[in-house]
């Protein structure tokens, strides 16, 4: 997917650190499990998860320049579009589906939940709350789009076109009869928040979320 | 090379080839796609590098249609470098200090595996058209015996572009467990409608030579070069990119100031077509080139397996990497994807590459630094899996 890799294309981002959301996503994996990464961009993750957890680990990229990378890294992954490709697989095909801030740049979300939850057991999805009060006070007060570290784009050129709130996402989650089994949200310094928060707290200082969602 | 030379080169090498040579006796016959039998059947191959003790790093390299076994070794007829030279050697992709390489002339080839021009002991003259129709399968069930007669078990690796991927599909998907990985390269799990009309029109005109004589020449001491260069002068028009050839050659013209309103080679890409067809009878038997595009027309892998191509691939456990060239448009990116999705759709992993180039499908015979590092990566992982490192 296209938002993964701008993201990890960034300058300035670094590479050779695992963002702290691979790491959270990383752990939320069992070992020796099969997983599909869309949106793998550079392989961080597949790299992460076939060193430190023994995983049978493939990608899903749109862009070629990241597949290419992979592949010369001896990754196993494939050029496609989480969009349309995923109907190719067969049911059940993974352990885990991976969506690692790439939902926001899909061109339909649920449908691509949907299929993330029907090829896999468990579908990990992390994103950037659209809800978390920084934004909530530049909507406010600048009257702008928030343009920060973890939504680095200006509304113009943004690959970004299906922004949601840790609230919206819970309310597609029900819609879609999807459980959720895991929740950890991250405030603004990237700590995590307590289990047991309520939702409407997270959704106001929760910068990132990962779920884990199970059928 | 005068006609006289071409002809004792070229029954040398379909006779007595510069190669290591296999004769399979009666007793072990080849058992034809097309009904019949080769007995006995004689496959000519070229190794590289040193077979491990528990012979589990042997790559198979398919040849394409031109191809031939002679890979990474200078070639016996043309005196030119092998044909994969920029993939195979010591230090490249397929590195012959760590892997023991094979590559083996195909069934109905003309480099000494039995072909249309080899001699039929039945007659003792050359097969000529009596060789029974050759397929993709035909080719690979030879490699098998081959491999068996090498003793070795499993291939580390089976390679090839173009025809060559047909038959790294074919193994894998009649040999799953014989393969641990595959590089199907610029290829298709089928011949496409076009690519059967190009075959056609080549075909035709090798027929349409006078000196064919209904595919006795041989006997005859004569050879359809007319037709054959011309076969392989449009074939060899598939095999680059407009772009390509617009910038190699544009409009302009060979040793000439002004066109000469004749029908002489006015334009350099006439005059490379020529010497491309000239060069090519130097070192093909023409029925070998009607057996092998025939072959290539029939593979259609899903064909075999009820029309489902995921079913050519369910539950393999082979590792694949699949590449294609943005400016290929005879084994165009979609039939890559085609495969991708079918091997998905089987639980195959696969990695998929699609790399850019002008330099159209003949890009895989290049030294593209795209295509041998996503080669290297693949083949370094896959060794690191197979405990090869």
């Amino acid at each position: 997917m296209g938002a993964g890799t701008a993201l990890n294309e960034l300058p300035g981002t670094p590479r050779g650190n695992a963002r702290q959301d691979l790491l959270l996503v990383a752990d939320l994996v069992d070992h020796n499990s099969r997983v599909l990464d869309l949106g793998c961009g550079d392989g961080a993750l597949l790299r992460l998860l076939a060193d430190t957890r023994g995983v049978d680990a493939r990608g899903l990229e749109l862009s070629q320049r990241g597949v290419n990378d992979c592949v010369a890294k001896g990754l196993s992954v494939i050029q496609g579009d989480a969009d349309t490709d995923l109907a190719d697989y067969p049911d059940d095909a993974f352990d885990y589906v991976i969506l690692s801030q790439t939902l926001q740049a899909t061109r339909n979300p649920r449908t691509v939940l949907e299929q993330m939850l029907r090829i896999g057991r468990r579908a990990i999805v992390s994103f950037p709350n659209f809800a978390h009060w920084t934004i909530r006070l530049e909507i406010a007060l600048r009257g702008r789009m928030p343009v920060n570290e973890t939504m680095p784009f200006a509304w113009y050129e943004t690959p970004n076109i299906h922004f949601c709130t840790i609230s919206d996402f819970l309310l597609l989650v029900g819609r879609i009869d999807a459980k959720l089994e895991r929740a950890i949200v991250l405030d603004r310094v990237g700590a995590p928040m307590r289990n047991g928060t309520p939702a409407w707290v997270w959704n106001i200082w929760g910068e990132q979320a990962v779920f884990m969602l199970r059928r | 090379m005068g006609l006289q030379a071409i002809l004792n080169a070229h029954s040398r090498e379909a006779d007595a080839p510069t190669s290591l040579v296999v004769t399979f006796p009666t007793d072990q016959p080849l058992h034809m796609d097309a009904g019949g039998v080769l007995a006995p059947l004689t496959v000519a191959y070229q190794t590289y590098g040193t077979l491990d003790a528990a012979r589990s790093n042997a790559i198979l390299v398919c040849h394409a249609l031109t191809g031939d076994q002679h890979l990474a070794n200078i070639h016996p007829v043309t005196g030119k470098p092998g044909w994969w030279s920029a993939m195979v050697g010591p230090g490249k992709p397929i590195d012959t200090d760590r892997f023991f390489v094979i590559c083996s002339n195909v069934v109905g080839g003309c480099l000494g595996t039995t072909g249309p021009a080899s001699l039929n002991p039945a007659t003792g003259r050359a097969y000529g058209l009596d060789l029974p129709m050759v397929t993709i399968r035909d080719m690979v069930r030879a490699q098998a015996m081959l491999v068996d007669h090498l003793g070795i078990d499993q291939l580390f690796c089976v390679a090839g572009g173009s025809m060559g991927g047909m038959q790294v599909l074919q193994w894998a998907a009649l040999f799953p467990t014989r393969v641990f990985a595959a590089m199907p390269i610029a290829t298709a799990a089928r011949h496409s409608s076009q690519n059967i009309a190009f075959h056609e029109v080549g075909r035709q005109a090798i027929m349409a030579d006078p000196e064919w004589r209904r595919g006795r020449y041989l006997d005859e001491g004569s050879r359809p070069e007319k037709g054959l260069s011309v076969a392989r002068m449009a074939a060899h028009i598939t095999y680059l990119s407009d772009q390509a050839l617009h910038a190699k050659f544009g409009r302009k013209l060979q040793d000439r100031v002004a066109p000469t309103f004749s029908f002489d080679a006015d334009f350099q890409i006439e005059s490379y077509l020529r010497y491309q067809g000239r060069s090519f009878v130097e070192r093909f038997d023409a029925n070998s080139y009607l057996y092998m595009t025939r072959a290539m027309d029939y593979f259609d892998l899903a064909a075999d397996y009820g029309g489902s191509l995921a079913s050519a691939f369910k539950d393999s456990r082979t590792r694949f990497c699949v590449a294609s060239f943005t400016s290929d448009w005879l084994f165009p990116t979609t039939a890559s994807r085609a495969l991708v999705h079918a091997l998905n759709a089987g639980g195959a992993s696969v990695s998929f590459v699609e790399i850019e180039t002008d330099k159209g499908h003949d890009a895989f015979l290049l030294d593209l630094p795209e295509l041998i590092a996503t080669s290297r990566g693949f083949i370094d992982a896959a060794a690191r899996a197979r405990g090869l490192a």
